[in-house]
């Protein structure tokens, strides 16, 4: 269980990861990854990964997945060029506009597939967690189109902060349990989704929302993001002639940026750059930057790297940005880390939300604090990259950010 | 000398007609951490085997009230090198210990340091409940080199080929999972535990206890003489909250 690897060995895992051979039939992504879960659910996750190998190989089932992303979904989303910010950063800046997806993110290509999925299995109810609660939102939307009841886990402290997107999903007919034990946070809200899950294997499908969790749910998430880079690409050189010099997304527990970098990566001129909470600062505690300074660990069914304090404990993240705040971090991204494919980087919650002002006012886009980040990050870039060509995934729109936002809406009018 | 994880299974065995063993469970440090040796102590001195629960903080598997006593345990300062170093100061016990661990706080000590602190700790064996056997080689394999036992659990929604595999692959003891769900339920045993524990136990070379959800003299009846003990978890944790005896609500567990 290594997380740093000799130069042929980096070599080595790169080549087997473009040949497709990860994650291997133990859910394995090098040495991350895996399926770390109490018994009870073993034999419900065999089921899934049966069920999802086979539905993925069934044209009918692709067939209705590519409807249903057309007609209701609206998918492709548009890749718009970023005129403003291109003027102001001195690049060419092309938004990947995930926020003009149904229900305003990224979320619902993975909570439409699985609902799907769900379906498919005979699933009778469905348990999802949320954070930012655009998961919950698009779990509540995709299981009224396909008709099972669901309820989501989210935490009580989210709940707060995110509150118009609480009241959407009482609209869409979910239930929604807010979360007292733990952080109160998306960490607490998995703990107790898996819970309600243990009580109820048979019966119950849990719709996982990002790249995280035992196997096959780092797989099974990235297959059904992956949409959104293939589109990217093709609208890139469709537009330009050519692939981006760089491709930036947030990573919190990874699912936008798995689904805009996994398609990129074979072409290595193009550079990827993941970009993690830094909250407050570098210190534990204060940010949620999992890739920087987190070590391996086990958390919520899979090895990857982790925020834990010196005896193993989870540490408590900060991030002005609910979806980002928590510890973990997809086992893919630990791998992509690990052998150089992707870099990753951090921003504060202040260089966010600058990055979120300048984008609404240069583009009149008000994306989601999430997406901020990888705005920062790369507005960052393009100060030492004059002239790059740079692909933004804008994962989500920041309407359900205005409680938050309008806390700092002094400093907007200053 | 027996190896550890034999000892384990010695103290559990049962012949028919005998009384059910009895697992006592507690959170390490909690509700008092200067109590910890004192608490686990009585409560060894009242069980055949008993479980101690290193606190972790995110505890997937567990009900309100482990929930609450990990959390307390933390923020009271337990780690589970504290833990290590309090046993082995303590010495000896009236009944082997067990440790009942998630698998993060073992993965960041190293399993072979595990193995050589919980061999001079005098610890016996691990439960690590989010640890499924296909996981599980490394640990094994460093235990074992120390005679310690890696207990299996089985639940009702396991398939006959794998609780084979997962009996088989057991030392000390197997341990039933009566529900399914997490710790600390209180809706009663399912009608068909007994059919379950007998189909345990009869691939199971080793002794079988059941856990979850046993926290009334009346569940010990209905389990009598399909399994060789019951682990009794959260009912315990809630009796040391309330400031009662443990000694005398084991006795009393049994004895009803």
């Amino acid at each position: 269980m290594l997380s740093e690897f000799s130069e042929a060995e980096r070599s080595r895992l790169l080549s087997e990861l473009l040949a497709g051979r990860f994650p291997d039939e133990h859910g394995r992504f090098g040495p991350f990854g895996g399926r770390y879960a109490p018994e009870t659910l073993i034999t419900a996750l065999e089921r899934i990964t049966e069920g999802m190998h086979a539905a993925l190989a069934d044209s009918g089932f692709k067939a209705t997945l590519d409807g249903e992303l057309a007609e209701w979904v609206g998918r492709p989303t548009p890749l718009t060029a970023a005129r403003g910010l291109s003027r102001r950063w001195g690049a060419e800046v092309w938004l990947k506009r995930e926020d003009l997806a149904h229900t305003g993110a990224h979320k619902i290509n993975n909570a439409l597939g699985q609902a799907l999925l769900a379906q498919r299995l005979g699933a009778r109810r469905v348990i999802a967690e949320t954070g930012a609660g655009q998961h919950g939102v698009a779990t509540a939307a995709a299981c009224a189109r396909v008709g099972i009841p669901c309820v989501v886990y989210m935490g009580a402290v989210d709940v707060k902060r995110q509150s118009p997107n609480v009241d959407r999903m009482y609209q869409l007919g979910a239930r929604v349990e807010a979360v007292e034990s733990g952080d109160r946070t998306l960490r607490a809200a998995i703990d107790e989704a898996f819970r309600a899950w243990v009580a109820d294997p048979e019966e119950s499908y849990y719709l996982l929302g990002s790249a995280v969790g035992p196997h096959p749910y780092p797989y099974l998430v990235r297959q059904l993001q992956s949409v959104i880079g293939r589109e990217a690409r093709e609208q890139c050189v469709a537009r330009t002639g050519g692939l981006p010099d760089a491709a930036f997304a947030c990573v919190g527990g990874g699912s936008n940026a798995i689904g805009l970098f996994h398609p990129f990566l074979a072409d290595t001129s193009v550079r990827l750059v993941g970009v993690e909470a830094g909250g407050r600062g570098a210190g534990l505690g204060d940010n949620a930057a999992t890739l920087a300074t987190g070590r391996p660990g086990v958390l919520h069914g899979s090895y990857s790297m982790l925020l834990q304090d010196p005896d193993g404990q989870v540490q408590e993240t900060h991030s002005v940005s609910a979806g980002l705040d928590y510890p973990g971090v997809g086992p893919e991204h630990a791998l992509l880390k690990a052998i150089g494919r992707v870099e990753y980087t951090s921003c504060t919650d202040d260089e966010a939300l600058d990055a979120l002002w300048e984008c609404c006012r240069a583009e009149g886009i008000l994306p989601a604090i999430e997406s901020s980040h990888a705005l920062a990050g790369a507005r960052a870039f393009a100060r030492e990259h004059t002239g790059t060509r740079l692909l933004i995934g804008l994962s989500g729109r920041g309407d359900k950010d205005m409680p938050t936002l309008s806390q700092f809406i002094d400093r907007i009018r200053s | 000398m027996s190896q550890p994880h034999e000892r384990i299974a010695a103290a559990l065995r049962r012949a028919p007609g005998e009384p059910l063993a009895l697992v006592p469970y507690i959170t390490a440090g909690y509700p008092s951490r200067e109590r910890f040796i004192e608490t686990l102590r009585e409560v060894a001195g009242a069980g055949d085997v008993v479980e101690v629960g290193v606190p972790f903080s995110d505890p997937m598997a567990d009900g309100v009230t482990i929930q609450r006593a990990s959390q307390a345990a933390i923020a009271a300062g337990v780690s589970l090198r504290w833990i290590l170093a309090a046993l082995a100061e303590a010495g000896p016990m009236p009944a082997p210990v067990v440790l009942m661990s998630y698998l993060n706080p073992l993965l960041n000590h190293g399993f072979e340091r595990l193995a050589d602190d919980a061999a001079r700790s005098g610890v016996a064996g691990f439960i690590v409940p989010d640890l499924p056997l296909e996981e599980s080689q490394a640990l094994r394999t460093a235990l074992e080199a120390r005679g310690l036992a890696l207990v299996q659990l089985v639940t009702p929604a396991t398939p006959p080929a794998r609780l084979a595999r997962l009996c088989e692959a057991s030392r000390g003891f197997v341990y039933a999972v009566t529900v399914t769900g997490i710790t600390g339920g209180d809706s009663g045993l399912p009608s068909t535990v007994s059919e379950y524990l007998d189909r345990v136990r009869s691939v199971s070379s080793l002794p079988v206890c059941a856990g979850f959800g046993v926290r009334r003299p009346e569940h010990l009846r209905q389990l009598s003489g399909h399994a060789d003990g019951v682990v009794v978890g959260s009912a315990l944790v809630e009796e040391l909250e309330a400031g009662r005896d443990p000694a005398a609500f084991l006795r009393g567990l049994r004895d009803g």
